[in-house]
């Protein structure tokens, strides 16, 4: 029995496949995407441990003609800006987290407690407009409104808040406070859908009771809609404590400038300029693999536990 | 049961309730009102820059109107031949993109939605696997370079053809769906392909309306992608022209900060001209929104249910 088994299980697993030929003929675009698109780069990570120079004789040639030199490329890294690129980056998503995390909960909290559906729908249409545009456009009203003579600058003249107009971004520290506000005023309205969903599930008839009970508005705030999206609560502070690596990426080359370079630069900007931008392939891509291989911790323990959590988890 | 008995209770506490409530009340106002001004107030500002006049809008102070209206930064920056060709590059890319892509993630999407596929946990696991592992910028640049994507239209379309979050939104909304409609198709002799394309992909339109917007906002926000793969001006986007206004008017911004004085805005495109060219990239997006933000409001919530 023990040999006729897996004898028996070749031949289903033939004419399964013959029988599934068509779902193999729909994947065949994936497969090939995914083999080109994600997994050839793959390979390239082998770069950063050796010299990697390109020429014209192909992709595998030259990774494998580089001088191997171990980890050189990381103790290089580790050596020098290291500290100020971590700095950077933990700066701009800690302040991130700051903000971007409580806002979209109090919107959806607040945005639950109006009683108009109109001015509801109103205020939570334009809350999620900022998601829909890009960076490019995002980067320009910040630029503008917080231009010497911009718009903030006026305000905190005329309500004599500053004597004299502030460069916002000739000030390092400042733009981990801009990327940090610009990073939530993007993501809030999106965020807050999420939420604002969890809020819908909960039973009317609680809140009634609540209600006979005598409990507050505020009361059943803190009592009934808030616990209830406690579990949502708990995994998007997971998945963005997972994420602490990816800060973002077009909005510190769109909004810094070379005068703050050593506060807007975090680690994807950095393995891009210096592996792209100056051509050091190989140690743009030593960065960028420590920060992959981080992330991916983070992330995987992000996902345990939240799957823990609830169950939900995508693997 | 005690309606009298209740009556004080509930008076006593509606003199508790009024503090705390008027603070909630006030403070809901106040964070809604602002929520709504910060988000929907610099497009009308930078609305009403692009209908001022541009020599007059350099005196700055225009908040809630145009104080000289006039339509010249639209017929100028409309007018310029680079940023009709890169509208052109935009609208290619969004519109033969957008149903590629559809098309390809849910050909993917349901394969891996049968549960019963050999080697589904691989297939799965392969493609899963990429939305949290990936070679990086410069590798992913090699490939591209020896595949002879660089400066080709087709580095705007290929990798774009496939998102696994997507399919993975498709994916789930197919496996709600009731396995007596494929059975009935394959009674009837109908094969994996009929039952893709007559069952799966009419059933599954709210979802791949999701998608196409995804794909779709992705396509015409993308700026980057032509920035590093691309050199020829004939493949720039309208986002990369906006990114060249933009990066002048930092220079030029930071410029007449360090020399006060001196020769200022030389090559900076007037404020206006600028605001102009914003708006022409957003209007498109504000008018479709009312269609489309259903469809994007079911898709997080999907995608929330799921990741």
């Amino acid at each position: 029995m023990n040999v006729a088994l897996p004898k028996k299980h070749k031949k289903a697993l033939r004419s399964r496949l013959w029988d599934q030929r068509y779902l193999f003929l729909l994947m065949i675009p994936g497969i090939i995407w995914v083999l080109i698109i994600c997994y050839a780069p793959m390979t390239g990570l082998y770069m950063a441990f050796t010299n990697y120079r390109p020429s014209q004789n192909g992709y595998f040639y030259d990774l494998f003609n580089g001088k191997f030199v171990g980890f050189q490329w990381f103790d290089y890294f580790f050596k020098n800006d290291f500290a100020m690129i971590m700095r950077n980056t933990l700066a701009t998503s800690v302040l991130t987290l700051l903000f971007s995390f409580p806002a979209p909960i109090i919107l959806a909290v607040m945005l639950n407690e109006l009683k108009s559906i109109r001015m509801k729908k109103f205020i939570q249409t334009a809350s999620y407009l900022p998601y829909f545009i890009s960076w490019v456009i995002a980067s320009n009203i910040f630029l503008t409104f917080l231009a010497g003579n911009g718009l903030i600058n006026d305000i905190l003249l005329a309500l004599g808040l500053t004597s004299e107009r502030i460069l916002f971004f000739q000030h390092g520290p400042y733009f981990w406070w801009i990327i940090a506000i610009a990073n939530t005023w993007k993501g809030m309205g999106y965020n807050a859908i999420i939420y604002l969903s969890a809020i819908s599930g909960i039973d009317e008839q609680l809140y009634e009771a609540a209600e006979i009970d005598g409990a507050t508005r505020v009361k059943r705030i803190w009592h009934i809609t808030l616990p209830t999206i406690r579990p949502t609560i708990s995994i998007l502070l997971i998945l963005a404590i997972g994420g602490i690596l990816s800060t973002g990426f077009e909005q510190q080359l769109l909004m810094g400038n070379n005068a703050i370079l050593n506060y807007s630069d975090v680690l994807d900007t950095y393995a891009y300029r210096y592996g792209l931008a100056k051509g050091m392939y190989s140690y743009g891509t030593a960065v960028g693999l420590f920060k992959s291989i981080v992330s991916f911790i983070l992330v995987m323990s992000a996902n345990k536990i939240t799957a823990k959590l609830n169950d939900s988890a995508l693997f | 049961m005690t309606a009298i008995a209740r009556k004080p209770v509930s008076n006593k506490i509606k003199e508790k309730r009024t503090a705390g409530e008027w603070a909630l009340d006030i403070f809901k106002v106040l964070f809604l009102a602002l929520v709504t001004i910060v988000t929907v107030y610099p497009f009308w500002n930078i609305f009403v820059i692009s209908l001022n006049d541009a020599t007059d809008a350099v005196r700055g102070g225009i908040y809630f109107w145009p104080r000289v209206f006039s339509l010249y930064s639209y017929q100028e920056i409309l007018g310029r031949s680079a940023f009709q060709h890169s509208i052109l590059v935009t609208l290619a890319r969004t519109l033969i993109g957008t149903p590629l892509a559809v098309m390809a993630t849910s050909m993917l999407a349901y394969p891996l939605s049968r549960k019963d596929l050999v080697g589904h946990k691989f297939w799965s696991l392969l493609f899963v696997f990429t939305m949290y592992f990936g070679g990086g910028q410069v590798p992913y640049y090699m490939v591209l370079k020896n595949l002879g994507l660089l400066d080709n239209f087709l580095v705007f379309i290929f990798p774009l053809i496939m998102n696994v979050y997507n399919m993975i939104l498709i994916r789930s909304y197919i496996d709600s769906m009731p396995d007596s409609l494929f059975e009935a198709v394959r009674i009837d002799g109908g094969n994996d392909l009929v039952i893709f394309f007559r069952i799966v992909l009419p059933l599954a339109k709210p979802i791949l309306m999701t998608v196409a917007l995804f794909v779709a906002i992705n396509q015409w926000n993308s700026w980057f992608d032509a920035y590093l793969y691309t050199s020829s001006q004939n493949l720039k986007p309208m986002q990369s022209i906006l990114v060249e206004i933009l990066n002048q008017y930092q220079t030029g911004a930071t410029t007449s900060q360090q020399m006060s004085a001196g020769k200022t805005g030389a090559t900076v495109t007037p404020d206006s001209i600028r605001m102009a060219a914003t708006m022409v990239a957003t209007i498109p997006i504000i008018l479709v929104y009312p269609f489309i933000q259903k469809y994007f409001v079911k898709g997080i919530m999907l995608g929330a249910v799921k990741g």
